[in-house]
């Protein structure tokens, strides 16, 4: 029983730990728009901007 | 262009350096990825921009730009240009504070969720070792460290829930919040008191996970409602901040629109939006007066012609004398009209409101009961709180905080995959309740875009000669007869000295003719001689020298599945109607041709909302589906509402649903599914009912532990979660 003593701390700092990121990326504005972050993953950063012009996807 | 400025002034000193000024801009129009990176793409190329940010939730559009290399009005002007209308906006004005609540529910739910997790692992070992001979100290340790998660955790994410039940105590009203918080409360305080003196059991976990699931509905709920904000609010902010004012000695100079008055005389660029209501003193135009007749096709404007707040002006410069500004003018009694209306639908009561209004106050008599009782049989107060602590975390409405969210969660993800985006939170449950549907014609019935209809009764070279003509205009009528012209044309047609005149047509020579196309008195055409029936759509001329000119009608093309969808409205027992902005004739037309036997011509929206009014008076629930700006008040003013998703920004902000496509079918299907989720609500409100008279005897008897509490209430959640998702079953 006695390695509770460091499984709990150690239990309880993970989890602080990510609920710490949680409030970072929400201080940081990372779920402010969600439904642009849902699009955003479609983008291709790789692209030239040119290409974009020519095949505009449809929006509808 | 309106005169744009920065939103948030930066301090002189530092404007003169490289240091970037903040502008905010609402975009319309945007919708998916590739709008987001067109527009930050574009941006990105522009010197003197920093950087530039699309937020695709809210339609904003933040720009770091650098003073002196460009303006905000050239950064407006270059986005406007890619086809997403912008403007300058201050977004101190329009914080809302949803925003900020949302953010603090997402915080409170962490915090929960980080505490639920925590201590149910310590608890799940106390109930083990509970089994399997753990020792008193481990045991009180265990229930030590819970406590110190819990409580500060509960203190937190507890507020929201505390906050509300406060607010309604002090209205000496009882909602949902206050078993809640009493619950949650209770359970925290008595868990405290149980662990100090060594006691068996605790319930922090109970206290906690109660806590996380609510805040998960009710975050849930937070988001369906934040997507409708106040119409009322969005349609103001399209109001132009400056306008152009002739002065006596012919000077312009910029006056806010704020300070303008009768008699003025405003200078009105092409492209640009009226700030008041007035008539044309010099020039010609044409308007797009879809704001408030919901004419979609442009309306040509001379001297003396009555023009309004919000038109856009099309096609050229012109000057105008203000008769009426600020509250007097059209666009303000619309702004009014839909206040009015969002008002009245204000006090519709929620199912989910009207049976926490029952169940509040029976949960608080059963744990009185309970403590009473157990009191009376026992006197041992410490057991008899205990009890009644259970009997409020086991008839804690978790199930009932979730039935409506999660239900409503899996329907709107229904919605959008057959093209339905559902706005309102409650309008699912209003749209169940429709047995009359008004549709507006343009753009509703219609598809809002005019095509030739007589393209076989026109000499294919007097067509050919229009469409050459018609592609140098934007006008909607000279696209609709481009497109209506066969596309395998070899022989060029060349053109001389092409010109457009407002509000008139075209004109050009070809061949050593002179070529007039557009109005009839544009071209000299005489139209007693030539009409060959009543005129019910716009029309184009073509004069080709002497001859006799030749007519183009043109009529706005019906949705592909109107007919359709409109008789399986019927068959579901839905009454329909027509109420249009639009001329008599042209309504008789579309109002016949679906055998719609209820139909209104020339209605302006006072008369719509009116119209509306009288309907729902007489005990009918109306469902309005329009599109034009001129429908937003009627669209407030119905029991539900829907706008195609190439209405009006502000139609589609005013509306409960939007649908895509160029289908009608959407509407037909969101009343399905509407009925079907509130079917499935009901189910699940049943559910949590059945749920209380089998775990309420349990803990009223005493027989509730932490263990039967947690499990109990989890669950409720997960059986109606579950139900929930039995909706996208339904066919």
């Amino acid at each position: 029983m006695d390695v509770l003593i460091y499984l709990i701390p150690a239990a309880l700092f993970l989890g602080l730990l990510g609920l710490g990121a949680f409030f970072w990326a929400l201080k940081s504005g990372q779920f402010d728009d969600l439904d642009g972050a849902a699009e955003r993953i479609l983008m291709d950063d790789e692209d030239k901007p040119g290409t974009w012009f020519g095949i505009h996807p449809p929006c509808h | 262009m309106n005169q744009v400025t920065a939103a948030t002034p930066v301090p002189a000193a530092e404007s003169t350096s490289a240091s970037p000024e903040t502008l905010h801009l609402m975009v319309e129009n945007v919708h998916c990825a590739g709008c987001i990176k067109r527009i930050e793409n574009t941006l990105a190329n522009m010197p003197g921009v920093a950087a530039s940010r699309v937020n695709l939730s809210t339609k904003r559009l933040r720009v770091d730009w650098l003073p002196g290399q460009t303006t905000p009005d050239a950064i407006a002007e270059t986005v406007t240009d890619l086809g997403f209308p912008a403007r300058a906006f201050d977004p101190a004005a329009l914080e809302d504070g949803g925003e900020a609540e949302d953010r603090r529910l997402l915080k409170a739910m962490a915090v929960a969720g980080f505490a639920a997790a925590n201590v149910m692992l310590l608890s799940v070992s106390v109930w083990s070792g509970h089994f399997s001979g753990m020792g008193g100290a481990t045991r009180d340790l265990f229930h030590w460290v819970s406590a110190l998660i819990a409580l500060p955790a509960v203190v937190y994410a507890g507020m929201p829930f505390f906050a509300s039940a406060a607010r309604a105590l002090a209205n000496r009203a009882l909602n949902m919040d206050v078993p809640i918080s009493l619950a949650v409360i209770l359970a925290a305080g008595m868990s405290l008191q149980q662990t100090m003196k060594g006691a068996e059991h605790a319930y922090f976990d109970a206290s906690v996970t109660l806590l996380f699931f609510l805040l998960i509905g009710r975050y849930l709920d937070r988001r369906a409602r934040t997507k409708a904000r106040s119409a009322a609010t969005r349609l103001l902010g399209l109001r132009a901040a400056t306008a152009m004012v002739i002065g006596a000695d012919g000077k312009q100079r910029a006056v806010a629109t704020t300070s303008l008055v009768p008699g003025m005389v405003l200078a009105v660029a092409a492209g640009e939006r009226l700030a008041a209501d007035g008539e044309i003193a010099t020039g010609r135009t044409d308007m797009d007066t879809s704001l408030v007749t919901g004419e979609s096709l442009p309306q040509a404007a001379a001297p003396g012609d009555a023009v309004y707040a919000g038109t856009l002006n099309l096609t050229a410069p012109v000057e105008v004398r203000i008769t009426a500004a600020g509250e007097d003018t059209l666009l303000a009694e619309i702004v009014r009209l839909m206040e009015a209306a969002e008002q009245g639908r204000a006090k519709y009561v929620k199912l989910a409101d009207r049976a926490a209004h029952i169940y509040a106050p029976a949960v608080h008599i059963l744990a009185a009961g309970t403590l009473a009782g157990w009191w009376l049989a026992t006197g041992d107060w410490e057991r008899s709180l205990l009890t009644a602590v259970a009997v409020l975390i086991i008839t804690c409405p978790c199930a009932l905080g979730l039935a409506v969210p999660a239900v409503q969660v899996v329907a709107s993800g229904r919605l959008l995959q057959r093209g339905v985006l559902l706005k309102a939170a409650d309008g699912l449950e209003r749209l169940a309740q429709v047995d009359h549907v008004v549709f507006d014609k343009t753009g509703t019935l219609t598809l809002g875009e005019p095509a030739l209809v007589n393209a076989d009764d026109i000499p294919p070279h007097s067509l050919r000669l229009a469409a050459a003509l018609a592609a140098h205009s934007r006008h909607p009528l000279a696209r609709a007869l481009v497109k209506a012209a066969p596309q395998d044309d070899n022989a060029r047609i060349d053109l001389a000295d092409i010109a457009e005149t407002p509000g008139c047509g075209l004109s050009a020579h070809h061949g050593g003719r002179l070529l007039r196309l557009g109005s009839a008195a544009w071209c000299h055409a005489d139209i007693t001689a030539s009409d060959t029936g009543a005129a019910t759509g716009p029309e184009f001329w073509l004069a080709d020298g002497d001859d006799t000119p030749v007519r183009f009608v043109f009529a706005d093309r019906l949705r592909d599945d109107a007919r359709d969808t409109i008789a399986r409205l019927r068959a579901m027992g839905l009454g329909i109607e027509l109420l249009s902005g639009d001329r008599e004739d042209v309504v008789r037309t579309v109002a016949g041709e679906f055998g719609i036997k209820d139909w209104r011509a020339q209605c302006p929206p006072a008369a719509k909302v009116q119209r509306l009014k009288d309907l729902a008076a007489g005990g009918r629930h109306v469902v309005m589906v329009g599109d034009g700006l001129n429908d937003a008040p009627a669209l407030a003013a119905g029991h539900a509402s829907l706008s195609p998703a190439t209405a009006a920004d502000i139609s589609q902000t005013a509306a409960d649903m939007v649908f895509q496509g160029r289908s009608l079918a959407p509407v037909a299907e969101a009343v399905a599914v509407a009925r079907a989720a509130t079917r499935h609500v009901k189910q699940n409100f049943a559910l949590a009912l059945l749920y209380n008279v089998i775990a309420v005897p349990i803990a009223v008897a005493g027989f509730a532990t932490p263990l039967v509490a947690a499990v109990a209430m989890s669950s409720s959640s997960i059986l109606v979660t579950l139900n929930a998702l039995r909706l996208k079953l339904v066919k």
